[in-house]
Formats: structure tokens, sequence, C-alpha cells
């Protein structure tokens, strides 16, 4: 299958390319940028005029919820959601139900994945057994059944001993460790950031030293063991000023930061809203402002968009009862948009962050679109405005913060391995 | 954003919190409830027909019988009819949810709901999710809020010292967990009060908690320096576990209000407390029952300003 995508604003930041510049695809492959090459015959064009043609994202925590959870989500619809919002890789945090801790069980979701011919799936396996910190998962034989890293989730590993024996296990692989930085003592309980907002609502709180306890620790083991770090979910001034200094000493440490910190603080809980409820908890503006200089400096290397279906019922309760998380993969493109637009950033900067570097993250060759590179491509109308109604979400998650809201940037294309997996209308 | 409690005409609508409640509905409650109580002698009385033939449902996830009966009380004074749910007892244990549980209700043609539940944004989730016609009163939600406590608190503060422009008031304990400084606080300081104080450890202290408009006071001497009004607050027992305090006697030691600490405030200061009190661990029973001791009236008010929250949401012009 020959595609030629014409007339776009090709943008590859991996390749610092932004130019009007047609796309050619054969064989899931990008054949050639630019001219068509001789005897290239299309089977396919897109018209791409006034469309923006990208990598396709590349989301580093987006839970699909299988196995276990399928009453939230499965597979099904949140890679529907996946391919609706451009996102055409996503790494899969282990916290299922089972957790992703025995190789039979990435097999099975892999091969699920992978029957949908859609988005790719790359699961995160579990760093500890069942979640539950104290013994090690057989990192080598998941990593054989395609983990691309090892992780705990948002389930806490208190014993220092066991992370110290993780990362060492993990580095004799050369395997990266994700963390989520929270102190589960300082967390216990809490549901919001401890600052003006719980105050004001009565709500337990969470400390920013929560963060950048937990963060000191897992820097300082890193350091001792030379395993390949990525901090999960940065939300604080002095955990993003934490990771700066760890980087100009030149510890191997990636950081993310999900979209919600970053367009969102403590004052969107506003009347105890729930949809506002999330982990890591919003914190102040002051931390939002952090975060954003911490991803134009290069401290923070990617936003992803923390997907987390959570079904109506978990949430339609008081502020503190309701489960966190929130849906967000058709929100990813368009929050990104938003913060690079705010930031005066370029384009490819801004999508820079949501492509090229959390593939880099991952290992994979991905998130750019080089002659030889996988077909896997975002088109989209960097002007369409849209607003967020959860009945039109294609994920079974339907609550966001950002209901109601108005966004711009809508995805008109989504190829996956040179297939056209996502098509949508300009708004009627 | 929207204020929940108020509707499109700016009347009350729900009372959930007073935190953000235009001070000319704070003083007509007062003005209100003033017009329950005998002009001799400050008795309440006996029984008015307002809100006749409307019910009022007390709805409490959370036990509570002193707060129950006062709005009971001035409910039957209303002539309204008063189902109580103890709801902490029944459904919510066999699994059903809160949305559920007030689904129910409404399906029971409940004019008004008085909500008390353990978790904050409670009552503001229920008026949410309720008809318009149907009223919420937050009698208490987790660490949050409680709006008629704190008018109650209001009332007696104007009855004893007339204003509040030129006020110095020093809440004392445990400020972290309280909805009631909470709500104390929002309206002391919409109604005026120049100078609120807090004394507490900072093991009892929210973070920022002086941007709520307080100054932060950790020893009893300076705290109640010439203020002319003290708010003791109950000290729940649990937080001797969870390494909040270490014993009943050193906190009664630093923080329980004795006549030697009282002796630092006004000579006309008053005392208040929002019952039930720990003796001997907040508060000493010479204070308490001392003649600076106001407790018993709050008591009396409290019924006069539930009275007149009800009939004010009810429409009733008075």
């Amino acid at each position: 299958m020959n595609i030629h995508i014409k007339n776009g604003r090709l943008i590859d930041p991996k390749n610092n390319l932004d130019a009007q510049q047609d796309l050619f695809i054969t064989a899931g492959k990008v054949l050639a940028v630019g001219t068509a090459p001789a005897g290239f015959v299309a089977d396919s064009v897109i018209d791409a005029t006034g469309l923006v043609v990208a990598p396709g994202l590349v989301d580093l925590a987006a839970r699909l919820r299988e196995p276990g959870y399928e009453y939230k989500a499965t597979l099904e619809s949140e890679i529907e959601a996946a391919v609706a919002g451009g996102v055409t890789s996503l790494a899969y945090p282990p916290d299922t139900d089972p957790p992703l801790d025995e190789p039979g069980l990435v097999e099975m979701l892999k091969h699920r994945a992978r029957n949908l011919h859609q988005t790719h799936v790359y699961p995160i396996g579990a760093l500890t057994a069942a979640l539950h910190g104290q013994e090690l998962t057989e990192m080598a034989e998941l990593a054989d059944a395609g983990c691309v890293a090892f992780s705990q989730a948002d389930a806490p590993l208190t014993d220092t001993r066991v992370l110290l024996r993780a990362m060492q296990y993990a580095a004799t692989f050369g395997f990266s460790v994700w963390l989520r930085p929270q102190d589960s003592f300082l967390a216990r309980n809490g549901v919001a950031h401890d600052g003006e907002v719980a105050t004001r609502c009565g709500l337990p709180a969470i400390p920013v030293s929560a963060e950048t306890i937990a963060l000191a620790t897992m820097l300082t083991l890193a350091h001792d063991t030379g395993v390949k770090l990525h901090i999960c979910r940065i939300s604080s001034a002095a955990g993003v000023e934490m990771i700066r200094v760890a980087k100009q000493q030149g510890l191997a440490v990636t950081c993310d930061v999900s979209m919600n910190h970053v367009h969102l603080s403590e004052m969107d809980i506003g009347f105890f809203d729930s949809n506002c409820h999330l982990a890591p908890p919003l914190r102040s503006l002051r931390d939002r402002a952090a975060l954003r200089a911490g991803l134009q400096d290069g401290t923070i290397d990617a936003i992803c968009s923390n997907h987390a279906p959570v079904d109506d019922d978990v949430k339609q309760l008081p502020f503190a009862e309701a489960e966190a998380g929130a849906t967000g993969l058709e929100l990813l493109l368009p929050l990104v948009l938003k913060w690079g637009q705010q930031e005066h950033l370029a384009l490819g900067d801004a999508l820079a962050k949501a492509t090229s570097q959390p593939a880099q993250i991952l290992g994979l060759d991905a998130g750019h679109l080089s002659v030889g590179a996988a077909a896997d491509v975002c088109v989209f109308d960097p002007e369409a405005y849209w607003k967020v109604e959860p009945a039109a979400l294609k994920s079974q998650g339907k609550n966001t913060p950002f209901t109601g809201l108005e966004m711009q940037g809508r995805v008109r294309y989504t190829l996956v391995d040179g297939k056209v997996v996502y098509q949508s209308g300009p708004a009627a | 954003m929207k204020n929940p409690q108020l509707n499109k005409h700016g009347e009350l609508q729900h009372l959930l919190t007073t935190e953000g409640l235009p001070v000319k509905i704070v003083r007509d409650i007062l003005d209100r409830a003033a017009t329950f109580l005998d002009a001799a002698d400050g008795r309440e009385i006996s029984k008015v027909p307002l809100l006749h033939g409307k019910s009022v449902f007390n709805v409490f996830f959370e036990n509570s019988t002193r707060t129950r009966t006062t709005f009971e009380i001035a409910a039957k004074r209303l002539s309204a009819d008063v189902v109580n749910l103890n709801i902490g007892s029944s459904s919510t244990s066999k699994g059903e949810t809160l949305l559920d549980t007030v689904d129910n209700l409404c399906a029971m043609h409940a004019d008004m709901f008085v909500v008390r539940h353990a978790q904050s944004g409670a009552p503001h989730f229920i008026a949410r999710h309720v008809a318009p016609e149907v009223h919420v009163i937050n009698a208490g939600d987790g660490r949050h809020a409680h709006p008629t406590q704190a008018l109650l608190d209001m009332f007696t503060i104007r009855h004893y010292k007339k204003e509040f422009h030129n006020l110095r008031v020093a809440i004392v304990g445990d400020i972290l967990h309280s909805r009631v400084a909470r709500s104390q606080i929002h309206a002391l300081t919409t109604l005026g009060v120049p100078e609120v104080r807090v004394i507490a450890p900072k093991t009892l202290l929210p973070a920022m908690v002086e941007n709520l408009g307080v100054r932060v006071y950790h020893d009893m001497a300076q705290g109640l320096k010439d203020v002319d009004v003290v708010l003791m607050l109950r000290l729940q027992n649990e937080r001797m576990q969870g390494a909040a305090l270490p014993s009943a006697q050193e906190y009664f030691k630093y923080y329980g209000l004795t006549e030697e600490k009282l002796a630092h405030a006004q000579p006309d200061a008053i005392v208040m407390h929002p019952g039930p009190m720990n003796r001997g661990i907040e508060i000493d029973s010479s204070v308490a029952d001392g003649p600076r001791s106001v407790i018993m009236s709050q008591v009396t008010f409290g019924i006069a300003v539930r009275m007149a929250v009800m009939s004010m949401l009810a429409g009733v012009k008075v």
C-alpha cells in the first residue's frame, strides 16, 4: 500500500523539520520526504492542505485497564481513544489486576493489542512481585516477553533495601526503572496538595515533601547503582529543581509530567470537583509555573496523558472518596499544543515533548518521520476548535477536568505502520 | 465560578459554608434569629407556623445526637414535619451509594435536607444533585465546614459584644481537623472582625492557614493577650494517636483554657465552646462554668439561628 500525504505542513521535531513537504509511505515505512521517488504510484492520496503532518504521539502513561478492570475500560475502547488522539505508541503501566509481573500476562497483552492492528502498546513490567514492594520480578523474562521498562506504578515501595536491589538488578541488564516519587507515610490518606485549597476545603493533604523525600531516595540509589531512572509525573517546583541538579551532575535520569499538571492547579478543585482528584495531586500555581519552566529548559523531557479512565460510579462521590484519575488520550495533542502556544514555542518544539522525546525515553525508534522509519503519523488540523463533551469521547472513561472546555487542534488522520487507523472529517 | 449556595437572584439556596456568604445574608440570618427570641428575656418563643406542611429530613451519615436534636427542635418550632435518618448505620453499610441514598430521599419529597457527613464536600455534592426546589443545610462535613455552628457563634458574639469591627477573637485548639474553626474564621472575617487569631501547636494547624486571614500563635499567653472573645475547639481523643500530640495532660498544660491563661484576655472577654466539652483537656471546669462562659447561651441561640436559616431557605419572609 503506497500512501502519498500531500500539501501538508510536515513537522518532524527529531529531524528539525518544519516545512511544506509531502510524505511518501510504502510497506508501512516512510519512503521519502519532499519529492516522490521515481516510479512511486500512490494507492491512496491524503490531501493535508491546511493540516499538520507530524509523527504519531508517544504517550508515556496510558492505563488501558486490561487485565482486571474491564468495567472501567477495555483494550478496544481505549485503543480507539488512542488513535483518535493521534497516539501511535503508548507505555502501559503495570498496575493491572493481576499486575504485569509474569511473562504470560505481558505476552497476552501484547498479543491482544497486536491483533487490533492499531496503536503500538509497550508494557512496563512490575518492578516487584504483585507490586507489593517485597520481591523482585523476573525482569529479564519479562523483558523477553516485551516489557520495555520496570515500574511500581502508583504502588508504594517503602523498603529502601528492596529498591536498591531492584535498581541493581535492573542495571545489570540495562533496564530502565520508572518510578513516581511519593513517600507513602507523608501521603497517607491525602487527596490534595498541602496548601491553600486543601486548608480551605478541609481535605486531607499531601505535602510537597512526600515527593522530594522519595525523589532524594530514588536519585541517591540511581547514582549508586548506575540504573537508568525515569521519574514519572513530577508535580512540584522543589521536585523539578532536584531533577535539574541531578541532570547537571550527570545522572542518567529523565522525567515526565502529566498534561493535567501542565495546565491545572489546586485552584481548579473549586467546590470539590472530583474530576480534579488526581494522582499526584494538583499543586500550587507556583508549582505549575515551575513545571512549565522545567519543560522549557529540558529538565522535564516529556508530557504524558496519564490516561486513567475510571467509571462514573467511583467519581460520583465526595472528593476524597472518589477514585483518582482522568481520561486523557484524546486530549494529549490539544493540551500539548495549548501549552506550546501559551509559551510561544515553535510547533515542533512543543510536539517534541510528546513524540521524539518520549520515544527516546522508551528506547524506541519511533516518534519521528525519517526515511525508513515506521510510518506512524498524526495528521491534525491546528485550527480546528472543539469542545470536550464526555459523550463524544471514545474512551470508556468520561471523566476529565477539561469537560466543557474548548480545545484547539483536532486529529484528522492517524496512521500506524503506514495504515490509516483513524480518520475524521472537519466539524460540520 | 458560580457560588453553589446562592440562586440566580442572589438569595440563599443552600447553606453549605460560611465562606463567600454575602455579609448581608449573614446579617439577615442573625437579625431573623433575633426575632425568634423573646425581646424581654432572650428566651425562644414556643412555636410558629412558618414551615407548616414542609418536611425536613435530618440525614446524618455521621452520628451526632446533639446537633441533630437542635435541628429537630428548630424544625419543629417552625411547625415542619421532621424525619430523622441515621444513614451511618443503615444504607451505606449495605453498599448503597451516596447518590442512590439522595435519590431515594428526594423521592420521599423532602423540602430540606440537613446533612452531616464525614467527608469534606459531601453536602456540596448532594446540593449539586437534588432538584432545584430542595434545599440543603450542611450540619458538618469532614474538616470543611459547619456553618450553622459558626452562625450561632456570631449571634452569641453579637449578643454580648454588639459590634464586630472592634474585636479581637482567638480560636484555640485543633484547627487542622476542625470544620467549626474554618466556618468561624470565614464568618468572622466576613463580618469585619479586624483581628482573628488561631492558637495551636504546629501539629494541629493546616498549611498556609494565615491565608484564611488569621494570625497564628503557638503560645496561649501571647495569643490570648487582650482578646475579647475566646473560641475553644473540641479536641478529638484520636489526636493522641497518629503523633499529633503526646498526651492529653501535656495538651491541657499548654493549651487548655484555665483561669490563669484567661487572665491574659480582656477583663470582659467571653468564652465559647461548640460542645461537647472535654473538661480538663481543652478547658478547665472553672472556666467552663465560670462567669465569662457563655456556652449555655450558645446552645439556646443555636435553635433560633437554625430556625432562621431554615425559614430563610424555605423562602418565608418575616
